[in-house]
């Protein structure tokens, strides 16, 4: 009979962490729990929620996920909206408010609201809060985007909303609002059984270097990002170029594109005019292509997020999970796992992402030391099991509202 | 019969509060200890114990390492970071001690104030805790010499640190059922231990020789 979810994970995690998950998820109980995002495919949260969502009905909590509906015209809003947030100036047209009412009223009409708590995740959705009125229930907002800078005007307009909920979740202090409502702190995590996390053998890393015509003698750097300017695949290419004029190398920039994502297209289109170098190997991966990421990761020598802005990045905590030293941009989350000098390096522009290569390149011993590291940071704090648990202790913090010290005999 | 009831282990399982205040200078950060609830002084003093660190840290106190990393006010840091958390038997007077603190540097720097790069600010958190039954307890104090080493860290730091100073217990739990048991001088051999000076995992250790030093197995 093939072990359970929680029997993997306990291999994993050990028992301590799994038996935790019992307790916690005992004392939720009988209170279901019902997910709201944007898209099924693509995309961190999707990818969380399709993990999640099994190892917490294992645990005996009854969870949904739902998707909302949405087209072309409101997903570029929101598209906009999640730059705009980012701190990136957009132009807000009262237009492209009225795609999101019109896109939230269709779905308030469609969707079956069947949780006790109701978990809604980023803004596309956060509309949906207009039920509460008439349903009532206990509602939280997860947050999964970098809002440390927002611009005011699409952080006013979705506020109002926020402030209905009875609990926002964000994945950062720096990331904390000024909310009427209990905000609390809860990193993405990352799930060490799926396919793009899961150990692979090393005849099928050779497989996967082979299919993207790798050369694994020579040192492989990697970025596995979606096709966007606020990943600076461009800037990853300018530190590649003053690697190589010193050291043999090669570059991938792999990504896939999520549903909700129409501007990844153009910024693809950008990078390709400026790798010209056969050495750099653009690759555009389709849904499911989880098991080549894993490979291409494990085939690096090292990994860049070379983020401007960042949310919490997890393509990092996978990298880490894969014992690879992380060059990553100073920004966001990117802080939380990097650990300058001990799990990788933090870095400023391509200049400073081009000396730690350097430098890592030159040290196959500090290479092994950080990944060593990297491992034991993400097994610590951002693996999925965690992810679960502060899911479930949110859930019980909602009965507490006013109280720092919970005693859940 | 026992004269005294079994040690029931708790733990404690935690939610990080954001609480949405900020500071990007001393100014600002004092404005902040004097505002924030106490169990925000608390966590910032106390919750890199529970962390898993690659090397010791050199100081655990968040006021300090923000005082140092990212306003390089080294001086304040170090007089942050050297205070005795044994002293303070409530967080009124740990909250008291720091804002004396911080208002005496600002004194001596004539109010000048740096401030922190942008991104870099000192962000006031708490912790929402669940105090919870682990199911495990000592009926005796050779049970407990057995026990000690099944617990977790997390439920050690709970009776040991958390008990005595965020619930204002007198002593830490240990101690205070040893005294039940009339071994007055355990108990308070181990009250002597500091915490802080220690890994979670030490402390556990220094605990288990201490009680059998004392031949209570």
């Amino acid at each position: 009979m093939a072990a359970s979810l929680l029997q993997q994970y306990e291999e994993i995690v050990g028992p301590e962490v799994t038996q935790e998950l019992r307790v916690v998820a005992d004392h939720v109980g009988k209170r279901r729990m019902q997910n709201i995002n944007s898209t099924p495919v693509g995309g961190g949260v999707a990818e969380l929620l399709a993990r999640m969502v099994p190892l917490l009905r294992e645990l005996g909590v009854d969870t949904t996920w739902d998707v909302i509906k949405g087209d072309q015209t409101f997903f570029s809003v929101t598209k906009n909206f999640h730059n705009a947030l980012h701190g990136k100036t957009i132009e807000l047209t009262e237009h492209m408010l009225q795609s999101y009412r019109e896109t939230t009223e269709m779905n308030l009409r469609e969707m079956n609201f069947t949780g006790d708590v109701i978990w809604i995740h980023d803004p596309q959705p956060a509309g949906l809060i207009a039920a509460k009125k008439e349903i009532g229930r206990r509602w939280v907002w997860r947050c999964h985007i970098d809002v440390s800078s927002p611009d005011a005007r699409v952080w006013n307009f979705l506020q109002p909303f926020v402030d209905q909920y009875d609990a926002a979740i964000f994945s950062m202090p720096a990331f904390a609002q000024q909310l009427s409502i209990p905000q609390f702190m809860v990193t993405p995590s990352i799930d060490p059984l799926s396919d793009k996390n899961r150990e692979l053998d090393e005849n099928q890393v050779d497989r996967v270097a082979e299919k993207f015509h790798l050369d694994r003698k020579r040192p492989i750097l990697t970025q596995i990002s979606r096709f966007d300017r606020l990943k600076d695949p461009v800037g990853v290419i300018a530190a590649y170029r003053l690697v190589k004029a010193r050291r043999d190398c090669q570059l991938v920039l792999a990504g896939g594109g999520a549903s909700d994502d129409p501007e990844g297209f153009e910024v693809l289109q950008e990078v390709r005019a400026a790798a010209n170098d056969p050495d750099i190997h653009i690759l555009l991966l389709p849904d499911g292509s989880d098991l080549d990421i894993n490979g291409l990761v494990r085939a690096s020598t090292a990994v860049f997020q070379k983020s401007l802005r960042e949310g919490f990045g997890l393509t990092v905590t996978e990298a880490l999970w894969k014992r690879k030293p992380v060059i990553g941009g100073d920004v966001g989350g990117i802080r939380l796992q990097v650990l300058d000098g001990v799990t990788g390096y933090l870095v400023h522009s391509p200049e400073g992402a081009a000396l730690r290569t350097l430098q890592l390149l030159a040290d196959p011993e500090l290479r092994r030391r950080m990944g060593d590291n990297g491992y034991q940071h993400v097994k610590q704090n951002f693996l999925l099991t965690r992810d679960v648990k502060d899911h479930l202790l949110v859930m019980a913090a909602l009965e507490h509202p006013d109280e720092d010290v919970v005693h859940a005999d | 019969m026992n004269p005294v009831g079994p040690f029931h282990f708790y733990t404690e399982r935690r939610l990080v509060q954001l609480t949405g205040a900020k500071a990007s200078d001393l100014g600002e950060l004092l404005a902040g200890l004097k505002d924030v609830s106490g169990s925000s002084i608390f966590y910032h003093t106390h919750h890199r114990f529970l962390s898993h660190h690659f090397q010791k840290p050199f100081v655990y106190n968040d006021f300090a390492v923000w005082a140092s990393a990212a306003v390089q006010t080294e001086e304040l840091a170090e007089k942050l970071g050297i205070l005795d958390l044994r002293r303070f038997t409530s967080i009124r007077q740990l909250r008291e001690t720091l804002v004396a603190i911080v208002e005496e540097h600002l004194r001596e720097a004539d109010g000048q104030l740096r401030p922190c790069l942008p991104g870099h600010e000192f962000h006031f958190c708490k912790s929402k805790s669940f105090i919870m039954p682990t199911g495990i307890m000592a009926q005796d104090p050779a049970d407990m010499a057995s026990k000690l080493p099944t617990i977790t860290n997390v439920s050690l730091y709970f009776h040991f640190v958390e008990a005595r100073l965020r619930m204002e217990r007198a002593t830490n739990d240990f101690s205070q059922w040893f005294k039940a048991w009339g071994a007055d001088a355990l108990a308070q051999e181990i009250n002597s231990i500091d915490p802080y000076a220690l890994t979670l995992d030490e402390l556990k250790g220094t605990i288990a020789n201490l009680i059998s030093r004392h031949g209570v197995v």
